[in-house]
């Protein structure tokens, strides 16, 4: 019995998380005009033309081309940048470690808004501006930080028995890291890539800030459009629901290992 | 762990030194620089050393916004660190159930922020919005539930907002923390005879405590730094009843072009999430140690 009050306390609660999400759903299979006129619980005449505007208007999904570049370059970039990082971290004792640790730390504490205005001068001064690697770059900030703490956590589960026996075996550092060390945390890096991908995508004002035409990613068109064009609720809800579909096919494919990935805490 | 002492170990860490040090610490510098001059244009500022820092400290829409910010990270962990505990407490602990909570949970922090705004405010309208019908036709409330007609509304709005996009993140982290949890440990419980309570009080919380300090500095952190879901939602508005520290931050910086003051704002504001972050480190730090002499 008591299970039982639980599960239905718990199911509740899942209730209340998706019904927002329905409703924005409701929203994106009726016409603007239907919207306006009736209030419905769900969609009576369900029409898709509001995704299909935006699959066949070039400033909408462009964005979802632009986004998706942009946070896959980041995921790469952190992962590559992090990694040796993430080993010397792991492994050694080296002059200025720990200072070293919680600098790269104190950058996935900064305020973004800070490092707002700077940022539209540097990508400026370097021609970057409104090209994606301007905006992976600048996610670097957050998320390689991010990857070196989490990807550390996952290395120093590794016994250093391991990377010595290699190195008697007559491994070189490089062949012994790429053939043999990565594979061993092969898990760890795909929760990195999973957070990585995460905090790319779903970040705003950075995107927003360094991009103009070029490579503006969904989330930026999106705010640009609830003040312009006098608020079409159908086609904003439709894009809504089309930012949520890459983030629930990820997490679908890292399920099994999402919970070891919170286990170590390093969000 | 014993270490290898190597500082040739730094040749690994150098990729990552560059290129954080090209995303931090020059932007950092050019915000230090705007701080001390007043600037007209390219290539005519003028030194104007400490004056924007006093400015910007007795600025009083600065202190409004800072006591928000505090009222409202308060209040986010309030809410949300109990409510998650008490949902990973009742999660399933395996099979397909415990599979499909993980993924419902995770959805949410998929979601790009702004979006967040968007389902929020497409929720909530009194005209279209499931919410905001639903609290209108119960005729409650003396003025109708709008989010943009009272600061409270909004208030409450922001609130359901980021308890619903959050509160997943605690009860992931906090359901970390209770799968560690050997099971020989339930078993000496039961056999004791130990009431739930007792088992939530002498086993689970503090076995969660390493997860539940990651949990709170997180929300803490990540609460003080919002910005786009009450940019989208209430833009800072009705007045500015929800201008926090960014979103005040931005419109001084982008608004009005005030790059001194601005910065200055920045520098400051960077100060105190500084402070938290050192406190957030050496908490970290001693977390790691109690378990491992535990």
């Amino acid at each position: 019995m008591k299970i039982q009050k639980r599960t239905f306390a718990l199911l509740f609660y899942f209730l209340v998380l998706i019904v927002p999400i329905y409703w924005m759903l409701n929203m994106s299979l009726r016409s603007n005009a239907d919207i306006m006129s009736a209030f419905s619980l769900y969609p009576s005449n369900i029409t898709f033309e509001n995704y299909i505007k935006v699959f066949t208007d070039h400033t909408w999904y462009s964005g979802y081309i632009n986004a998706m570049i942009y946070v896959s370059l980041n995921t790469v970039m952190s992962l590559a940048f992090a990694l040796p990082a993430a080993y010397a971290f792991s492994r050694f004792k080296f002059l200025g470690d720990g200072q070293m640790f919680f600098w790269l730390l104190t950058n996935r504490m900064a305020p973004p808004a800070v490092f707002l205005l700077p940022y539209f001068q540097l990508y400026s001064t370097v021609n970057l501006i409104d090209t994606h690697i301007a905006v992976a770059l600048a996610h670097c900030l957050f998320n390689v930080p991010l990857a070196v703490w989490i990807l550390e956590g996952f290395m120093s589960g590794i016994p250093k028995e391991i990377d010595e026996t290699a190195f008697i075996d007559g491994y070189s550092f490089p062949r012994f890291f790429i053939t043999l060390f990565i594979p061993l945390i092969r898990a760890g890096v795909g929760v990195t890539a999973f957070f990585c991908f995460m905090f790319s995508w779903v970040e705003l004002l950075f995107a927003r800030t360094l991009t103009v035409t070029e490579a503006k990613p969904i989330v930026a068109t999106m705010t640009r459009t609830i003040s312009a064009t006098g608020l079409d609720w159908g086609l904003l809800a439709a894009n809504g629901i089309l930012t949520i579909v890459p983030g629930a096919l990820v997490i679908w494919f890292v399920r099994n290992h999402l919970a070891k990935g919170f286990a170590l805490g390093r969000v | 762990m014993e270490k290898w002492a190597d500082n040739k170990a730094w040749f690994l860490v150098l990729p990552v030194f560059v290129v954080v040090a090209f995303s931090a610490i020059i932007p950092l510098m050019t915000v230090v620089n705007y701080s001390l001059q007043d600037i007209f244009g390219p290539g005519n500022a003028v030194f104007v050393g400490t004056e924007w820092f006093k400015e910007m400290l007795t600025d009083t829409r600065l202190h409004d916004a800072l006591g928000r910010q505090f009222i409202f990270s308060s209040l986010v962990l309030m809410i949300e660190i109990p409510l998650g505990i008490l949902i990973a407490l009742a999660m399933p602990k395996k099979g397909w159930g415990a599979s499909a909570s993980l993924v419902t949970l995770a959805i949410p922090l998929l979601i790009p922020w702004n979006v967040i705004g968007t389902i929020w405010i497409i929720f909530t309208r009194p005209d279209i919005g499931l919410f905001g019908v639903g609290i209108n036709s119960l005729n409650l409330l003396d003025v109708p539930f709008d989010h943009t007609a009272r600061p409270s509304y909004a208030w409450v709005t922001l609130m359901a907002m980021e308890v619903w996009h959050w509160t997943p993140l605690v009860a992931l982290l906090c359901y970390a923390g209770l799968r560690a949890i050997p099971e020989a440990y339930y078993q000496a419980a039961k056999i004791d005879g130990a009431s739930s309570w007792a088992v939530f009080r002498y086993i689970q919380l503090p076995k969660m405590r390493g997860v539940l300090t990651i949990a709170i500095l997180l929300r803490w952190m990540d609460s003080f730094l919002i910005y786009a879901e009450p940019f989208a939602l209430t833009g800072g508005g009705p007045g500015n009843s929800t201008t926090f520290l960014s979103i005040y931050l931005v419109k001084l910086a982008t608004g009005q072009f005030d790059l001194g003051p601005a910065a200055a704002f920045s520098l400051i504001y960077f100060l105190i999430v500084l402070l938290f972050c050192f406190i957030f480190y050496q908490a970290l730090l001693n977390v790691g140690k109690g378990e491992k002499t535990s």
